[in-house]
């Protein structure tokens, strides 16, 4: 439980005898990491005394995993979640970056707002914070905002998640406005005249629960388009990436556009890939989610789009909300579920237990890849970067306990699961912010 | 298990109640007979074909589902639980005399649900109990006013009444 | 129906009615038949017996709703229970407190059974959960409405004898409707074939995905069905612009004397009221032989009684306990 946080500070620190995967790298074996100065010296055989040893035998040594999509609700709503308690969630969960999502209260919409999560995270000092922009302004979808001070503050893109940009003319003015600054554009796809009231998926489980449906095609209407205006730009830095997306369809629709070499990313959930919309026929609002859980079909889909390389990020939408709001009605409860301190084992057992995807695969669509998309020099073990690492016990097993989390809210629907794999140390700038 | 009247006894303790019955009405009242289910109703339908055979004209007779009307429906138990079924009474019980029929008085809380019943449904010249079996074991201030036969039978002892009807043979055992 | 005489080994566990869609076609059956016995308490001198006497009753009705409201109260008083009403409109959504703030303080004052009417799915799920009263689901947004369910399938069965067999047709907006969720699982269970008609635009999703036929004609179905149910037009519902116009819709689903005509003689004609008369159904039809809309609301005191009796009958034989939180 204790945190030890030790500074290093010029100190040498090595971590001996673990199974070392820097995909980037192509580095998959047995050898010793080396960090000195926050940052990256060696990763091999190595002789060197030293006085800070961390023994991995047996464990697995990773660049430290990136998610870049989190809520970390401050400002605004503290009762939920804090950028200090989200960070501490997020090292326990083997993160050493993340990315908050711009729809706090009020949003991130220009550089102060940007500013302040950088502060809040500096003071926390547990995982590096990073942040979008909001597209617009007030998220409301018509004027765009402040890009371009926001990207000087550090915002690493802009998206109005939570909400779609609906207005296609707006959203084609921010994707070619965006390349002034080189910054990806994501979208959180959903066309809400489509979408209308719907709290669930649109099918079976919601005609026989009586609730209204979110269907499909809300997503994939919204993406298609966007992917449409991708096209018709084209040229210069633009990039676009579609947040959490749920369905088969979209996974055509992704294929189809990287087929055409389309500048265009995406990303997945754990949810999405574990549960579907079966979950929901209790009425337990921890799995009211948006976009929200699918059909064992779409699972299938995302997992197939995963094993054939058209993910390029796994990440958690986690979304903290107080136990009293989801003690509510399924109708009145807000969407979203936690998930950065069990990612991990969840992903591990989505993906590497059934054999979807292999440990370097993993790491890369954690770490690798996620850096890519927000452009940043992080996700690989490369001499000179920063020094982010995760060790990983990959065949300890337990059971999630919501009770243990560092997260304010406990809103999880894996409380109770048995699943393998877990984080022992999370280092941060070669400082160990994290361990077991 | 003993038994305590075979078929021919109870036929004739059917007699001797339909007999005391007759003797007993009042000049000028109509009477009805109604049977408590589920083995009250057949003693009593029992009951009212001999009565109108005797008196030479139509009794009425009714069948009431006291289950509503039971002082332990809302305490916790075990076991079996009380199953709701019909009352039918299709006449006016108000100035009658009504014989309230059971098989077997034993606690008297079935008669204390029947009485509580039929005030529901009207008001009654008066009832009067027949029964075809009374036992010991009596836990409330009531009595029969015709008894076909008095049991002997201790606490924690079953005294149950089987009829053709209702079980395929006619008897009266103690268990 | 009850043999007569016979005791057939059953016992009602369920403290709460939430949904049909649950129950076993015998527990349904066995909700009726106990029905059956409560009919008469309507029909005499007195109108009332003791079985709930000291229990209390509290009615949560969040959206509007004078009929069930009044059934579920005029049960509950002739089972000598107390009733407390509560009305509050549209809190779900609202601030302020909420539904299960709302639950604890009602169970605070003792409360034995809570009938519950929100404008959400679930609701009465998520009160079952946190509270140990019973609950009774008086209708929940559009999910179900399992009383009405019942006494439909019972008043059926009243004229009809049996659901084996039936072919029974749904009417209207069937993606709002919780009646015709509840109907369909009440109905199916117990052996009819149901047909859910309405245009295309007010079938739910995944509707084949339902142990029902669909149709789009009411023209095609009037001739083969045994018992037709029009639902209510509830324009408060109705989201967008489903169909162009009321007269059109009634031109395509209304049951009008004319579509009438070619009906089975011995069609029942059924609707969950209120009606919206010259709409769904024209006031000849609605007032005709055929029409069991007034019996209807007399089912509904009988089966409403049953569900209370049965639901106080389970938490007498298990003892409180929150099954979870």
């Amino acid at each position: 439980m204790v945190n030890k946080i030790k500074k290093l500070m010029g100190d040498e620190l090595l971590i001996k005898n673990g199974h070392v995967i820097d995909p980037a790298n192509k580095i998959n074996k047995k050898c010793d990491v080396l960090i000195a100065n926050e940052k990256f010296v060696e990763v091999g055989h190595i002789k060197k005394q030293v006085a800070n040893v961390i023994d991995a035998t047996g464990k697995l040594v990773v660049p430290g995993l990136i998610d870049i999509h989190v809520h970390f609700r401050e400002p605004g709503n503290e009762e939920e979640e804090t950028i200090a308690s989200g960070s501490a969630a997020a090292v326990a969960g083997g993160f050493t970056s993340v990315v908050c999502m711009p729809n706090t209260t009020p949003p991130i919409e220009d550089e102060t707002d940007v500013e302040y999560v950088h502060r809040k995270a500096r003071k926390a000092r547990k995982t590096h914070v990073y942040t979008m922009g909001a597209i617009t302004k007030s998220r409301e979808g018509v004027e765009l905002a402040e890009m371009g001070f926001m990207a000087q503050a550090g915002a690493v893109g802009f998206t109005d998640d939570g909400n779609g940009v609906q207005d296609v003319s707006v959203m084609l003015r921010a994707l070619k406005y965006a390349q002034m600054f080189n910054v990806v554009i994501a979208q959180h796809c959903q066309d809400d005249k489509l979408a209308g009231k719907g709290v669930m998926n649109a099918g079976y489980y919601s005609t026989i629960l009586g609730l209204p449906g979110l269907d499909p095609l809300a997503e994939e209407a919204m993406l298609w388009r966007d992917i449409q205006l991708v096209k018709k730009i084209k040229t210069g830095t633009v990039r676009y990436h579609a947040q959490h997306i749920s369905t088969a369809g979209s996974v055509e629709l992704i294929r189809a556009a990287k087929k055409q070499d389309l500048p265009v990313t995406c990303e997945a959930t754990p949810h999405h890939l574990l549960l579907t919309e079966k979950y929901c026929a209790e009425y337990d609002t921890n799995y009211k989610v948006n976009p929200p859980l699918r059909t064992q079909k779409d699972i299938e889909a995302l997992k197939e789009a995963i094993a054939d390389g058209l993910i390029d990020a796994l990440v958690t939408d986690h979304a903290p909300h107080l136990q009293s709001e989801k003690e509510l009605e399924f109708l009145a409860a807000p969407f979203g579920l936690i998930g950065l301190e069990c990612a991990l084992p969840l992903y591990i057992k989505a993906l590497i237990e059934p054999g979807i995807l292999d440990w370097p695969g993993l790491i890369r669509l954690m770490a690798e890849k996620p850096a890519k998309i927000i452009g940043v020099d992080k996700g690989t073990m490369t001499k000179g970067r920063q020094a982010d690492v995760t060790i990983i016990d990959p065949n300890a097993e337990y059971k999630i306990d919501v009770n243990t989390f560092r997260s304010k809210s406990k809103n999880c629907p894996y409380h109770g699961w048995t699943v393998k794999g877990k984080v022992e140390k999370t280092i941060v700038g070669g400082e160990i912010r994290f361990s077991v | 298990m003993k038994v305590l009247l075979n078929a021919k006894q109870i036929d004739s303790a059917l007699n001797k109640l339909t007999n005391r019955i007759v003797a007993d009405i009042p000049e000028g009242v109509e009477i009805a007979v109604i049977g408590i289910r589920s083995r009250g109703e057949i003693v009593a339908q029992r009951l009212a074909g001999r009565l109108s055979k005797k008196i030479g004209s139509e009794i009425p007779c009714g069948t009431l589902d006291i289950t509503l009307y039971r002082d332990d429906l809302n305490s916790p138990k075990s076991g079996s639980q009380p199953q709701v079924r019909t009352t039918e009474i299709r006449f006016d019980i108000d100035d009658k005399l009504i014989i309230l029929v059971d098989d077997v008085l034993h606690t008297g809380r079935s008669t204390r649900a029947a009485m509580d019943a039929l005030i529901d449904l009207g008001r009654p010249k008066a009832i009067r109990l027949a029964v075809l079996v009374d036992r010991a074991g009596r836990e409330f201030p009531i009595q029969a006013d015709y008894a076909g036969y008095k049991a002997v039978a201790k606490p924690g002892q079953l005294v149950q009444v089987l009829l053709k009807e209702s079980d395929d043979k006619e008897q009266v055992i103690v268990k | 129906m009850a043999e007569k005489g016979k005791t057939r080994e059953f016992k009602w566990q369920r403290k709460h009615l939430l949904g049909l869609r649950d129950l076993t076609a015998e527990e349904i059956t066995y909700l009726l038949d106990t029905a059956q016995g409560f009919e008469e308490i309507s029909a005499r001198a007195v109108k009332k017996a003791p079985p709930l006497r000291g229990k209390l009753v509290v009615n949560l009705f969040f959206e509007d709703s004078t009929r069930t409201r009044n059934s579920f109260a005029l049960a509950a008083n002739r089972l000598s229970a107390d009733v407390v009403e509560f009305t509050k409109k549209d809190s779900s959504v609202s601030k302020g407190e909420t539904l299960l703030d709302t639950a604890r303080n009602l169970e605070a004052m003792g409360i034995d059974i809570v009938v519950i009417r929100h404008n959400a799915g679930g609701a009465p799920t998520l009160l079952s959960k946190y509270i140990n009263a019973c609950v009774v689901n008086a209708g929940d947004g559009f999910c179900e409405h399992p009383t009405q369910g019942l006494l439909d399938v019972f008043t059926i069965r009243k004229r009809k004898g049996s659901l084996k067999g039936l072919k029974i047709a749904i009417v209207g907006d069937i993606s709002h409707s919780r009646v015709a969720r509840s109907d369909m699982w009440a109905m199916t269970k117990l052996g009819a074939e149901v047909t859910f008609v309405g245009p295309p635009t007010l079938m739910p999703p995944k509707v084949e995905q339902l142990p029902v036929k669909v149709s789009y004609s009411l023209d095609d179905v009037i001739e083969k069905v045994d018992v037709i149910n029009m639902l209510r037009i509830q324009f408060e519902r109705l989201g967008g612009n489903p169909f162009p116009s009321v007269r059109e819709y009634s031109h395509y689903f209304g049951l009008t004397v004319e579509r009438m005509k070619r009906a089975k003689p011995d069609i029942l004609v059924m609707h969950p009221g209120p009606i919206n008369r010259g709409l769904e159904i024209e006031s000849e039809v609605a007032d005709g032989k055929n029409s069991v809309i007034l019996q209807q609301v007399t089912n509904g005191v009988t089966v409403r009684m049953a569900t209370l009796f049965l639901v106080n009958q389970a938490a007498a034989e298990k003892p409180a306990e929150i099954q979870n939180g």
